[in-house]
């Protein structure tokens, strides 16, 4: 599977997940410059953890003007799956793929620790290769990783299983323990915890491989030929 | 009685969030801007009998001591009714 | 003799003689622009006129040592073609002054001095120092530089993108009004990727890139260099802001542009900001620099060049390039966003030249200023002393007590809520993070890891400077052996007082001769450090606080557990119980905590024994021939043994002790050369041991959630392993958050 990276001036997990991606798993993966008006023909996209533009002014509020984005989003509504984490989760709330925002942890401190989480739904591209349910220790880092929705808002997301981990350690206040959501389409995730950093053996938690591999199992085909309902509940 | 307190960095001080939102906004075609400066804003309620001058001097003394840190930052005290 | 007034040699910090010398080195009288040049080039910070003489006592040499003292960092071989470059800086007086700010520039200025050498910092440790959190009068004060300084140390490092792996964090009332910041920062690179700070090449242009010049720090390297007085903190619009992005720029583009082969030499702009980079550059190669100060880019108008020439804006880099290539490097920095401006050529005479607008407004030679600065024989006695040789009688109402209070103070709590501030895993090399017994990174495309220790001790240092700076190097030895790696090379920080104190210079000169005849020992040169003096307040100077950074490889697995893993498992004490006398108890966090009090002499070191006993278990965790290895230290067996409790199965210690000697000195003396092992193979302990000529004291077995600790008849310790974390998990919180709700045993 190709894969592509997006690195933005301040982007500081691009190279994990590169690496995870490549020599962890083995697949062919590009670095794409905040500046390229397309994501060149990638299978998926990954929005790596970091600060870009030094989180200044709000975490990803800065990088959503990136050329990059505007490609992201045509690939995103073609259904190619995006997966955003930390700042990535940050930049797709900010642009508008997902719902939400993200604010400062309700401890007022960053936070890097490693913590429980449950996968919520197997109906996903980042998912379906877990168990329903199944309990995954996942490392977060982070200072603004506190999501907060409407009622309305969250309503919906549950309702439509776009809940797609959730805290059992709430690390950052986030509301419901929502640690990680879907778009309507089900091809987007923006998650706090990083996956990338659970996935060799020698860092002691290979717990973020399940994501990474439904990804990587998930062919676009199956996508495309299912149309918009392949990830959604019947 | 209601007050608003601005608190900003001191202009020789550098201030890495307002120009980086300053090259952002030339990023996006606006080369009209020339500078920012970002701060804080805080609007403070206040109860009690307090005259104006009072409130002024408290919350100048509270700028001071705890919402600006005046090794790197100036404020602002204004009193509205 | 001069038209400058002697209140404006004064307050550059220059005595009438450096005055002089100054005259003699010019043939005439400086300008101003010169008089502030030379004042910071020599001032303390940069010339180390008091300590030079000394530090060149230290060995700084080894068949590892690719680049000694006297560059921007550190460099040694690590074998595959790659060597890693490590520093330590101290960033004291800036984070008294302006906590948050301070301790991120001191992080920013560490990384800078990382990667101007062409390494990626992957490793980022600090060793931080305050007053005490509860004490009456200025606990409020210190637990706002504590939140400060980690905060800033966490938005640099975190935004940057380096993970801080570890570090030490101790509270003593000498650091009341003078907290230390000594930050370690380490980086990863090929040899044909090392680069110099050298302006070699006639002709070639000099490029300056990174953050604009503002107005900031001016006079911040000989602020360094100054005792506080309630007067310097009218200084403060001196402070620097820290910009972590746009240190990140720097890092991405200067490496990228290295890579482009255009680059000659490069230096980043640090304390004395672009006076200290060219000359320096200037004086290694023997070269002249000629710059026009029309061409800095300034973030405000009307600089002067004095202000030009010591504004300490951070995140700045002072370049060579290949005379032809140079829109080559502008492009990368281009390509960043930063920016980068040929200011200036490289020059055959010699000479640092200043031009503004083309007028000359400094013409000094490069080496008057880099090396010539005067070296000062400062008189010393013998180190100043505070304390008795004589302590209390001890007599303990309650151990199991006394062990709680321990584990509860500020020294010896876990650090949890400081760590879980910084980011330690960012890059995924991080195999053993904070709370380890050492930090240890992985190197990619390797099989090689690093193991790295940082590590002081100011109440040993205080009751004897030479004894206590060996008994640190051991230390940071031992931390390395016990997690199965070889210690390979050192940096220092030296943190003490005012040296124009003989008692004091006597405390820095034994120092330093220990810290060289212990690296010689361990075979641990010293690859680079740094000075920081002047730490009193009012008079009153902190305990000598060198800090050791020390790091050695070992080949890449998963970590060595500090943690008893399973029940049932035999327990050794290899080294055995080292039994030390009243006098060396009174150094030990026992007296510090329970007692109040400091008296005696420094635990007594035997290195040859010490080196065995790392061999031994450097071999054992090596082979896996151990479940778990934990050193002793801080707070001695007993606290050793409940660290040990605390992974995450809870598994406690049923300890037999046969001991004649006092209850409080077995349990909690802090001899050094001591390693508590657990392990399903005694004999193998026992072999390794023998092999290496030293004890192995097998003193009982694991158990399951508690901790129990006999001798002969009597039961001196038994609490559970729940209590006792519960006690160590929240005790920093708790003095941080609500410093009077804690009652001191």
């Amino acid at each position: 599977m190709k894969i592509g990276v997006v690195v933005f001036p301040g982007s500081n997990c691009d190279h994990d997940a590169w690496y995870a991606m490549s020599h962890n798993l083995g697949q062919d993966v590009s670095l794409l410059w905040h500046d390229s008006p397309s994501v060149g023909g990638v299978d998926a996209v990954i929005l790596p953890g970091g600060f870009s533009y030094g989180d200044y002014l709000r975490c990803g509020a800065i990088a959503k003007f990136s050329p990059v984005i505007t490609a992201v989003k045509r690939f995103a509504a073609e259904g190619g799956p995006v997966l955003g984490i930390c700042n990535g989760f940050q930049i797709l709330v900010e642009c508008g793929l997902l719902e939400g925002a993200l604010i400062r942890n309700v401890g007022q401190r960053f936070v890097c620790k490693t913590v429980s989480t449950r996968v919520e739904t197997t109906d996903s591209p980042f998912t379906h290769l877990a168990k329903q349910g199944e309990v995954l220790r996942l490392p977060v880092a982070h200072g603004e990783g506190c999501f907060i929705a409407e009622e309305p808002v969250l309503d919906r997301l549950e309702s439509e299983d776009r809940v797609a981990i959730r805290y059992l350690e709430n690390p950052n206040g986030s509301m419901r323990g929502i640690a990680g959501i879907l778009n309507e389409g089900r091809n987007v995730l923006g998650m706090m915890p990083h996956p990338e950093r659970a996935a060799d053996p020698l860092m002691g938690n290979t717990d973020g491989l399940v994501m990474l591999t439904s990804l990587i199992d998930f062919a676009p085909n199956d996508y495309a030929a299912a149309g918009s309902s392949a990830f959604s509940k019947s | 009685m209601k007050a608003h307190v601005y608190v900003w960095m001191k202009p020789s001080v550098l201030d890495p969030q307002g120009q980086t939102i300053c090259h952002a906004l030339n990023g996006l075609g606006h080369q009209e801007i020339a500078s920012v400066r970002q701060g804080k804003y805080f609007e403070i309620g206040l109860s009690g009998d307090l005259t104006k001058e009072t409130a002024q001097a408290t919350l100048e003394t509270l700028a001071q001591d705890v919402l600006a840190n005046p090794v790197i930052e100036d404020y602002r005290v204004e009193i509205v009714d | 003799m001069s038209t400058l007034a002697p209140e404006a040699i004064a307050a550059h910090q220059l005595t009438l003689p450096e005055y002089d010398k100054i005259l003699s080195l010019l043939g005439r009288e400086p300008t101003l622009t010169e008089l502030g040049i030379f004042s910071v080039m020599w001032s303390e910070h940069c010339s180390y006129k008091s300590s030079r003489i000394h530090l060149k006592k230290l060995p700084t040499q080894s068949k590892h040592v690719l680049q000694g003292p006297g560059e921007n960092a550190g460099i040694i071989d690590i074998g595959d073609n790659v060597a890693i470059a490590f520093k330590i800086e101290s960033h004291n007086h800036p984070s008294f002054i302006e906590p948050f700010q301070g301790a991120a520039t001191g992080v920013g200025g560490i990384l800078r001095d990382i990667f101007t050498m062409g390494a990626r910092p992957i490793a980022v440790m600090d060793a931080i120092r305050f007053g005490r959190l509860d004490d009456a009068r200025t606990g409020a004060r210190n637990r706002r530089i504590l939140q400060g300084v980690v905060s800033g140390i966490a938005h640099y490092g975190n935004c940057f993108g380096v993970p801080t792996v570890g570090g030490e964090c101790v509270f003593e009332a000498c650091y009341d009004g003078n907290p230390l910041v000594n930050v370690f920062a380490l980086g990863v690179f090929k040899h044909n990727e090392i680069f110099y700070g050298k302006a070699t090449g006639i002709g070639n242009p000099v490029i300056y890139v990174g953050a604009k010049t503002g107005r900031d720090g001016i006079h911040g390297a000989s602020m360094a260099s100054a005792e506080f007085t309630e007067e310097s903190k009218q200084k403060r619009p001196n402070v620097q802001v820290g910009d972590p992005f746009m240190e990140k720029l720097l890092l991405e583009a200067c490496l990228e542009a290295m890579k482009t082969g255009a680059i000659v030499g490069i230096q980043d702009m640090g304390a004395a900001g672009l006076t200290c980079s060219t000359c320096e550059m200037g004086s290694r190669a023997e070269t002249g620099v000629e710059i026009d100060l029309k061409f800095v880019p300034q973030r405000e108008s009307g600089m002067t060049p004095y202000e030009i020439m010591l504004s300490e804006s951070q995140e700045r880099m002072l370049l060579v390039a290949e005379k032809g290539r140079e829109e080559e490097v502008l492009a990368v920095f281009r390509k960043w966003g930063l920016d980068a401006v040929i200011i200036g050529v490289v020059t055959d005479d010699g000479m640092l030249r200043v031009k503004n607008h083309g007028d000359v407004v400094a013409e000094i030679s490069n080496r008057a200023l880099a090396d010539e600065a005067p070296l000062y024989n400062r008189p010393y006695t013998t180190p100043l002393r505070v304390a008795p040789l004589d302590g209390p009688t001890i007599r303990s109402n309650d151990l199991g007590a006394d062990l709680k209070a321990l584990l509860g103070s500020g020294d010896l709590s876990n650090k949890r809520w400081i760590w879980e501030q910084y980011d330690y895993q960012v890059r995924t090399n991080t195999l053993a993070g904070p709370g380890a017994e050492a930090a240890m990174v992985r190197i990619k495309d390797t099989e090689t890891s690093i193991a790295m220790s940082l590590d002081g001790n100011g109440r040993y240092c205080a009751l004897d400077p030479r004894e206590g700076t060996k008994l640190i190097v051991a230390e940071c030895c031992r931390n390395l052996s016990t997690v199965g790696a070889l210690p390979l090379a050192a940096t220092n920080n030296l943190n003490f007082g005012n040296p124009e104190r003989p008692e004091i210079m006597a405390q820095l000169v034994e120092s330093i001769e220990g810290l060289a005849e212990a690296c010689r020992f361990f075979e641990t040169p010293i690859t680079g450090g740094n000075v920081s003096l002047y730490n009193e307040t009012l008079g009153t100077p902190i305990f000598p606080t060198p800090v050791i950074g020390m790091v050695g490889t070992l080949p890449t697995g998963l970590p060595m557990p500090l943690a008893f893993q399973a029940e049932g498992r035999r327990i050794f004490l290899l080294g055995g119980l080292r039994p030390g006398g009243d006098r060396e108890f009174g150094s030990s966090q026992y007296a510090k905590v329970i007692l109040d009090r400091l008296w005696g002499t420094p635990p007594k070191l035997d290195m040859y024994y010490e080196k065995r006993v790392q061999s031994a278990v450097r071999e054992l965790v090596r082979d896996g021939l151990v479940d778990s290895a934990h050193d002793l230290g801080d707070g001695g067996l007993a606290v050793a043994l409940a660290e040990a409790s605390f992974g995450p199965q809870g598994i406690g210690a049923d300890i037999r002790l046969d001991s004649d000697r006092s209850q409080e000195l077995v349990l909690f003396e802090e001899s050094p050369s001591r390693i508590l092992v657990s392990t399903s193979n005694p004999e193998a302990v026992r072999a390794a041991a023998a092999k290496n000529s030293v004890e192995a004291l097998e003193i009982g077995a694991t158990l399951k959630a508690r901790v129990v600790i006999r001798n002969r008849t009597e039961t001196w310790i038994d609490s559970s392993v729940g209590d006792l974390y519960s006690v160590w998990n929240n005790a920093l919180e708790h003095l941080l958050l609500n410093p009077a709700s804690v009652v001191n045993a």
